[in-house]
């Protein structure tokens, strides 16, 4: 509860920030609809008592005093109607912006955040929270919002009158009310827990269904349909009783909290009868008055209950939405950057503005060029990613420009930690890694992570045509670039008859293409970014011998003139890498160029052998 | 459409006759209440008579705790009813599902399967509890409050008469302009998760080439368009508490002008008068309730649609009568057997295919992309069925075994292999329920994987995450291969199912098929010539069509496309050779 509190005011005040002028002339708008409202009612009895009862029996009566008054209580209503119109839609502005704000926040705030977050989240939990828990906020700050201002101005002004009329009768309703809140209070709890409970049963639900329709050809080749069924039903069952109990309690609520209200009228009605005929002290009309108080008093308590929970709901998603804002941003404090550069005739850098092919590392504080070579050295370098469980051991390498340096091992050796390392993904905890002999700590992390291009097993396409895929390494990059680098990658051929040509458009990840097109797609991308340095993971499975020999020949293309980080899952295609080094349980175990491993006889002798008996 | 889905309420048919019910006693004394109530001021508080209070309080009392009772059933019914048809209905999605071949399962994508089974589900559940409440409660309260102003003042009545349509006309012509708009929010919020998903999923990509502030961009471009559409269609919707707000209003206003001549008149006493207005109040409140369950059903049509359709979509491959029980060995015959994916398209992608496959060989099957390797495996366990021609198991024409029994022979390692969440045993053991470990360290044996499941700390009760991520591709099929052995298949196919196993482990396995498991036909697709090399004989697949099945001896011999990809995967290791 005091989490909630702290989530609450948190969010006033995010709300608060941006919207206060509107807020508070919604407030008012409210207040001066609510009031419009209740003189309304209460001016029906002025008109009936005061306007219109003495005219009965009047022979000739004259109307015109009584159209006055109504024509008053319509003037009245006007006003009521024009402000509840004002802060309808004012609420809407509000709740749309503050939602726009919070998506957007999320987003830009999400894109700053280390690797690691995303590794170790679920990515399901991340995407609700666009969708679902802002969404649970737009309903309380559109509805409940609103709903409480109205209600509690109303709860307040009429106890100040009910206090004003009698004071005893007034205790007996606060302690009235004061049960119906607790019972309120308990009914709500149950039923924010069950909403709570159906919400990870959906979330179950979800995950289930998921997985077995993803695999559902399996369940057919295994014959296992009825298991399927059985254990679904489980699943279904918990889903159908958490439901059930967090409507029923929601349902219940209304009935008992109204019917309560009404109880309490009774009693009112027979205390205050009794007061007001024994002892005189009270007047029958008053009596009459300070119930029609106790009906709007228990109505307005009432609605007020009932927002108990999509305020308890909203709060769990804002609690959740700032446990993603809150979260630290990757560290990025390097002050060297990089530009592009020229060389004089001279031979000396100098900056340049345009894309010129060289690039040069500036020192920001002692404004030094150094030209950009792509020259790699890690020493000792210690890693883990859970504390004292090290996945790296004392691993020191090099690679000159234009070398390629290949990884051997068996999955969880560390290969691909290694190529985390080095565009910092992660930091290292020992040791040092240099490039160019600059420590990478100190490099600006966009500038060095544009230096290194990375194509990746699992290739990620985003939506948009073939050529903004292409150009998303580099936007200023034409198309004939594009589609240069689209041939050198041996993308081409293929991209030219999709019916669409460059401009098909691709969903869902390249949900169209087949893997080996989307690898070439992935190489071509790096093509036009065109780095010095690349880091590559081979893709290994589901592609046919064809385009397999294409993916490599783009790839071998690609790497020419570069310094190139392989990770192999082949080897034969790292034959002529400038070192091959082998890794077993974060540790190199051997290093050296082909021929030198199988002289050696070592782990990558046993490997190689083991393919060269077979063919 | 309505029907079909309500077919599904079976055991909660009480639950749904009962809530209105108990919603109309609801309704009843709720307007009996605030009669008695003003009956009490005027009899008892005005006329100073205690017994009358305390008799009117007393009825007061039982009739409120009357209506609380129904209120609370009534209330308990509706959420059992509700939550009840949708369990059913998800069951019966569900149940539907399993029945489906390969091609149903296609025509639908897997994620609009889950979105059925969830999000539109749980549409239908809210409207039919609004259904089942509203729907009652509304008209009811309507008639009856009409009935009341009615019998007090026949010409008053009138006045409703006039407001009734123009707040009815009101409230539609908003939902009804308001609805597309609502589609187009929801359709651009899956936008909007999908960048975020392509996101989440590619940061990597994202990070790398350092562009956060294009994702940036474009997120903030959507998320307008959302704000935009939002907007509008929320500020469409916000016209309509004001708009209700007026009809009420002006009908006070015109009940106490037209009114008050009639009280003076003398043909309506004041106490009538006031409540004509608090009728007047439950009439309009009636009717945008109405235009509430009205709001629901629109957007609940396309979910029932949604839902009609898993339900009615007619499973392709069913068990025949009579069906044989037990395959008699492992052999395999292709009689001119076509095969295309869809019946109206004549697009063959298997063409004039007769091959003869004894019980207890190896064969090997290679070829191109697009040579429909995977579609003539798929035949032979009936995951498809051949268009014209027969494929026959143990002598006898597929069709006419019993589904499981036929699957249960035939065992296939599919391309796209998943493993479940659950332990390692968990999935070796939907190969077989009864296994035992002793059999599945057998299997796992000759799948090679016992060299990796022991060096995990766990081993065989490891947990394999959703989707056997935390296992490497190669494990993951070796673990499918293992799986898939411990049905004791009489066939076993593997799809290209060692692509990411590494060779040497790749050729221990079909060491170990040839050394353990002799008489069980094996056919393994490979995009390797290694693969295949050690097989009995190899179908060389081109285009849909039998180029050659033969020894690889004499395939190397004879057939220019297995020479092409011999030589083109040899080369290298050639060279190196020569060095």
């Amino acid at each position: 509860m005091r989490k909630n509190k702290h989530v609450l005011s948190r969010l006033l005040k995010y709300i608060g920030k941006n919207f206060r002028w509107q807020l508070i002339i919604i407030a008012i708008a409210i207040l001066i609809s609510s009031v419009a409202h209740v003189y309304g009612q209460l001016f029906l009895e002025t008109l009936i008592d005061d306007y219109i009862t003495p005219l009965i029996g009047v022979e000739n009566p004259v109307f015109t005093e009584v159209f006055q008054a109504i024509g008053w209580m319509a003037l009245i209503y006007l006003i009521g109607v024009l402000c509840t119109l004002l802060y309808s839609r004012k609420v809407v502005d509000v709740s749309q912006g503050v939602l726009k704000m919070i998506r957007d926040d999320m987003f830009r705030h999400m894109e700053t955040l280390p690797i690691r977050y995303f590794d170790e989240n679920n990515h399901g939990d991340i995407m609700s929270y666009y969708i679902n828990d802002t969404d649970a906020l737009r309903e309380m700050i559109s509805q409940s919002i609103p709903n409480c201002i109205a209600n509690g101005t109303m709860i307040i002004a009429v106890f100040i009158s009910m206090l004003s009329l009698n004071i005893p009768l007034t205790i007996i309703i606060v302690f009235g009310v004061t049960f119906m809140v607790t019972l309120a209070k308990i009914i709500g709890k149950k039923s924010s827990y069950y909403f709570i409970q159906r919400q990870k049963s959906v979330a179950k639900v979800n995950a289930y269904i998921e997985e077995m329709i993803d695999g559902q050809k399996v369940i057919k080749v295994f014959t296992h349909e009825e298991e399927a069924k059985k254990d679904f039903d489980t699943i279904n069952e918990e889903l159908f009783r958490n439901t059930k109990n967090a409507n029923t309690y929601a349902n219940i609520l209304m009935p008992i909290m109204g019917n309560i209200g009404y109880l309490l009228y009774v009693i009112i009605a027979i205390c205050g009868g009794f007061i007001a005929i024994k002892t005189n002290t009270l007047s029958v009309g008053a009596i009459a008055s300070f119930l029609l108080l106790t009906r709007s008093f228990t109505m307005h308590t009432n609605q007020l209950s009932q927002q108990y929970n999509s305020i308890a709901l909203a709060m769990a998603g804002a609690g959740r939405i700032f446990q993603l804002i809150d979260e630290k941003s990757e560290e990025n404090n390097g002050t060297i950057s990089l530009v592009y550069a020229q060389k004089e005739e001279d031979g000396t850098l100098k900056e340049s503005k345009k894309y010129t092919g060289i690039w040069a590392w500036k020192d920001e504080e002692s404004h030094t060029l150094t030209e950009l070579k792509g020259d790699i050295q890690f020493t000792d370098v210690d890693f883990s990613y859970v504390k004292n469980k090290k996945v790296l051991h004392d691993i020191s390498l090099y690679a000159k420009p234009g070398q390629k340096i290949a990884f051997v091992g068996a999955t969880g050796a560390g290969k691909t930690t290694i190529a985390n390392l080095i565009n910092r993904f992660y930091d290292i905890e020992e040791g040092t890694i240099e490039y160019d002999g600059i420590d990478i700590k100190k490099i600006n992390k966009k500038d060095l992570r544009k230096s290194l291009g990375m194509v990746l097993q699992d290739v990620n396409l985003f939506t948009g045509t073939i050529m903004e895929n292409l150009r998303y390494g580099r936007e200023s990059a034409t198309d004939e670039e594009c589609i240069e680098a689209a041939k050198l990658a041996n993308a081409h051929d293929f991209i030219e008859q999709l019916p669409e040509g460059y401009q098909t458009v691709l969903t869902d990840n390249g949900n169209s293409l087949s893997q080996g097109e989307r690898q070439l797609l992935a190489i071509a991308r790096c093509a036009v970014s065109n780095p010095p340095v690349m880091i590559l993971d081979e893709a290994t499975s589901s592609i046919d011998t064809r385009t397999e020999k294409a993916v490599q020949e783009g790839m071998d293309k690609l790497m020419e003139g570069r310094t190139v980080f392989v990770i192999a899952h082949r080897l034969s295609t790292i034959r002529n890498a400038k070192a091959i080094l082998v890794l077993e349980n974060g540790k190199i175990i051997e290093r050296g160029n082909h021929e030198q491993l199988i002289a050696e006889k070592g782990k990558y002798y046993q490997l190689y052998t083991g393919l060269f008996e077979l063919e | 459409m309505i029907k079909k889905i309500l077919k599904s309420v079976r055991e909660y048919k009480k639950a749904t006759l009962l809530t209105p019910f108990f919603v109309s006693i609801e309704v009843i004394l709720e307007v009996l209440i605030p009669f008695l109530m003003t009956k009490m001021i005027d009899d008892g508080i005005n006329q100073s008579n205690l017994n009358v209070i305390y008799l009117i309080g007393g009825i007061l009392v039982v009739i409120s705790i009357l209506s609380l009772i129904a209120g609370w059933l009534s209330g308990k019914y509706a959420a059992l009813a509700s939550s009840g048809f949708a369990k059913n209905l998800r069951q019966d999605m569900y149940y539907k599902i399993q029945d489906y071949s390969f091609s149903n399962i296609e025509s639908f994508s897997s994620s609009s399967l889950v979105t059925r089974l969830t999000t539109d589900v749980n549409n239908i559940q809210m409207t039919y509890q609004m259904i089942t409440r509203i729907a009652i409660r509304a008209p009811m309260m309507l008639l009856f409050s009409l009935f009341m102003v009615f019998s007090i003042h026949r010409k008053l009545s009138l006045i409703f008469l006039v407001i009734i349509p123009i707040l009815g006309f009101c409230l539609i012509y908003i939902a009804n302009k308001a609805h597309p708009l609502f589609e187009s929010v929801f359709h651009t919020y899956d936008i909007l998760n999908n960048r975020v998903q392509e996101n989440v999923r590619g940061i990597r990509v994202v990070k790398s080439y350092v562009q956060e502030e294009t994702e940036i961009k474009k997120f903030d471009q959507i998320s307008n368009k959302i704000y935009q559409t939002f907007l509008k269609a929320e500020k469409l919707v916000a016209w309509n508490t004001p708009i209700m707000r007026l009809c009420v209003y002006s009908s006070i206003i015109l009940i106490s002008w037209i009114g008050s001549t009639f009280v003076v008149g003398g043909s309506l006493t004041t106490g009538e008068l006031t409540g004509v207005i608090t009728y007047a109040a439950q009439i309009l409140n009636s009717l945008m309730m109405l235009s509430m369950v009205y709001v629901m059903c629109i957007i609940s049509i396309p979910s029932m649609e949604r839902v009609v359709e898993v339900l009615e979509e007619k499973p392709t491959i069913v068990t025949p009568e009579n069906p044989i029980k037990e395959v008699k060995d492992g052999s395999i015959q292709f009689e001119n057997v076509n095969f295309s994916y869809s019946e109206k398209k004549k697009k063959y992608v298997l063409k004039d295919i007769n091959l003869q496959i004894q019980s207890g060989e190896m064969i090997g099957i290679i070829g191109g992309i697009g040579s429909s390797k995977s579609s003539l495996v798929n035949l032979i366990p009936r995951l498809y069925d051949a268009t014209t021609g027969s494929v026959k198991v143990g002598g006898k024409n597929v069709k006419n075994y019993d589904l499981n029994t036929l699957r249960d022979s035939v065992a296939v390692v599919l391309q796209k292999n998943v493993l479940f969440s659950g332990t390692i045993k968990e999935n070796l053991r939907w190969g077989n329920k009864e296994a035992t470990l002793e059999e599945m360290k057998k299997v796992c044996d000759i799948a090679c994987c016992n060299e990796f499941i022991s060096k995990f700390p766990d081993g065989y009760d490891t947990y394999i995450d959703q989707g056997g991520t935390n296992v490497s591709g190669g494990q993951k099929q070796r673990l499918c291969i293992a799986r898939a052995l411990l049905k004791k298949p009489k066939i076993i196919i593997l799809d290209d199912s060692t692509s990411a196993v590494d060779t040497k482990t790749d050729a221990m396995i079909r060491k170990a098929f040839k050394e353990y498991i002799p008489e069980v036909t094996k056919i393994i697709i490979a995009q390797r010539i290694a693969s295949v090399e050690d097989c009995d004989r190899v179908i060389v697949l081109n285009k849909g069509k039998v180029d050659a099945f033969d020894t690889p001896k004499k395939l190397l011999k004879t057939n220019k496309i297995y020479q092409e990809v011999y030589e083109s995967q040899k080369k290298g290791e050639k060279k190196d050779e020569e060095k």
